[in-house]
């Protein structure tokens, strides 16, 4: 759409900005504010630099859960969206199945954040839980307080379970929105299915895609509270991911300057890979 | 091939009711048969549980609180983001794409980055543990959100609506009420419904954020956990009443559930 230049549009955006300002530039300055000063509890505060980076990029404690953070990212959208595109692909396009399957599969994403947590949490108890009582039962040995293995998995699970249908949703937002001509002409030249998935409905759905991955890195690395009500970051430190360490550290511990430090370069990572979808995204929208 | 086709989903709707299907059993189970050993269904029925949670203050304040933050905020959202959302879509002004990012990146900000400081922010003003001071903090992520959902649909609206109601001699705010928004009122739906889910599901901020007369029902819920023992039906129960709003909500939006997820951009 070609826009009119109009300066005066500014009065519309006026109440956003102000009610964002106030939400996010002062409690960004604070937290820049303590980044680079250091106090010893009694609100007195040293100006200390970029003491406070230098110490978090080689802390051994910070490369650990930002590793963790990495692998689960990574993880999760390995499987959530190819898992999320097939299921999207053999969804029905029509008929009184399509509300059923969209209100039950959106079902998870309304559930608060901590009863998914504990709905995992007694879902996996090893003894009395159905997942937990099934696996011991089939012959594994598993125990989600005990063994690091067994966390990652029910932490897996449990995102897969929660997310995925977010990737389902958008993927088939983007099918739906395909002509049926597109499929008529396919089928006149003798296209076999995976021609189609690659050369008419890949295409149509790369738009929603690179939503759905933005969204799903986003939130999948600001992950706080459903890790924590399941596994608490444990068993040790094994499932501790960055955000969990940070809450640990700011309103665990109050270590203002570390926790600060640490809460900039996670934004800013977060930042730095948002802005490549986002470009790729308006990229794709300017087409 | 073609036959075997409903199977995908129907195993992954499975997939997803497991856990949903365990909560409610949970729900309706005494703490005996609980703690008792592992069955799979209620043997002996009780609605003890719920019972509990209707009549005891704590619990159901806990309701009443998140559904009025959640509330607040989802109005003050929408509200807000309606003349940003139209700025955004119709005109061009200084500075309106890395406005527009600006206002995205606080959607990327983790809440673990702004849990402290919002407390010290919110204790300053003076409005630390009201509905208020969440509704404001959850507004973070909302706006962002609900501006970028509302351009996407007002962007599919043809510009000579506006144009044809400015020759008839509609002036902006006339316009804009009584034809713009009925027009896009599927987006608007879809925007409240976003807020809604949003704030509803987040507790790191709305836990931090009060201690008593706001406390959410997601709260009430950790501290139960921990501090008196392990009542598992308890919080199984309380978990359950916790699905009923997202499902009523999801009911009224399912036809355009799809095109919001996709930020009205279909």
């Amino acid at each position: 759409m070609n826009k009119t230049i109009n300066n005066r549009a500014w009065f519309l955006v006026v109440p956003v900005v102000a009610l964002v300002a106030f939400n996010a530039l002062i409690p960004l300055m604070t937290v820049v504010n303590y980044s680079v000063q250091e106090t010893f509890g009694d609100n007195t505060f040293f100006w200390s630099g970029v003491t406070w980076f230098e110490k978090l990029l080689r802390d051994p404690r910070f490369h650990g859960a930002l590793g963790r953070q990495l692998f689960f990212t990574g993880i999760i959208l390995l499987i959530e969206v190819p898992l999320g595109v097939a299921i999207a692909l053999t969804m029905p396009k029509k008929g009184p199945w399509v509300s059923v399957c969209l209100v039950l599969m959106a079902l998870p994403l309304l559930i608060p954040w901590n009863v998914v947590g504990a709905m995992w949490n007694i879902m996996a108890l090893p003894d009395i839980g159905l997942l937990g009582h099934t696996l011991n039962a089939l012959g594994f040995d598993y125990n989600y307080t005990r063994q690091p293995v067994s966390a990652w998995v029910t932490l897996i699970a449990m995102d897969v379970w929660h997310w995925t249908s977010l990737v389902v949703l958008l993927s088939y937002a983007g099918l739906v929105s395909i002509p049926e001509a597109y499929y008529q002409a396919a089928k006149i030249d003798g296209a076999r299915p995976w021609a189609v998935f690659r050369y008419i409905q890949l295409p149509k759905m790369k738009r929603v895609l690179t939503i759905a991955i933005l969204l799903r890195f986003m939130d999948s690395f600001m992950i706080y509270t459903e890790p924590s009500v399941l596994t608490g970051g444990g068993p040790g430190n094994s499932t501790t991911l960055l955000s969990i360490d940070l809450v640990k550290t700011a309103l665990g511990q109050f270590d203002l300057g570390p926790a600060a430090a640490t809460s900039l370069v996670y934004f800013l990572i977060v930042l730095l890979v948002s802005w490549v979808f986002y470009t790729l995204m308006m990229r794709n929208e300017a087409q | 091939m073609r036959t075997a086709k409903w199977l995908v989903p129907t195993l992954y709707i499975l997939f997803l009711m497991l856990p949903i299907y365990w909560l409610l059993s949970m729900s309706f189970k005494s703490t005996n048969e609980i703690l008792g050993g592992f069955t799979l269904w209620p043997r002996d029925f009780t609605l003890a549980n719920y019972t509990k949670i209707f009549t005891d203050s704590v619990w159901y304040n806990g309701y009443i609180n998140s559904i009025t933050y959640v509330t607040l905020n989802t109005v003050i959202s929408v509200l807000a983001a309606l003349p940003a959302a139209y700025a955004f879509s119709r005109y061009r002004f200084l500075g309106d794409k890395h406005l527009f990012f600006w206002l995205l990146t606080n959607r990327m900000a983790p809440p673990a980055v702004f849990a402290l400081p919002f407390l010290q922010l919110y204790s300053a003003v003076g409005l630390f543990d009201t509905h208020i001071a969440v509704a404001l903090a959850h507004t973070l992520f909302n706006i962002p959100l609900a501006v970028w959902i509302l351009e996407g649909f007002m962007s599919s609206v043809p510009k000579e609506l506006d144009e044809t109601a400015y020759v008839d001699g509609y002036p902006f705010w006339k316009f804009f009420i009584k034809i713009f928004l009925p027009t896009i009122a599927a987006g608007i739906g879809v925007a409240c419904f976003f807020c809604f889910m949003f704030s509803w599901v987040e507790l790191l901020l709305a836990k931090t954020l009060t201690s008593v007369a706001a406390k959410p029902i997601a709260a009430t819920m950790t501290r139960t956990a921990s501090s008196s023992g392990y009542e598992l039906g308890l919080l199984a129960a309380a978990g359950s009443l916790t699905l009923i709003p997202g499902a009523i909500v999801i009911y009224f939006v399912r036809n355009y559930i799809a095109r919001g997820f996709a930020l009205g951009r279909v």
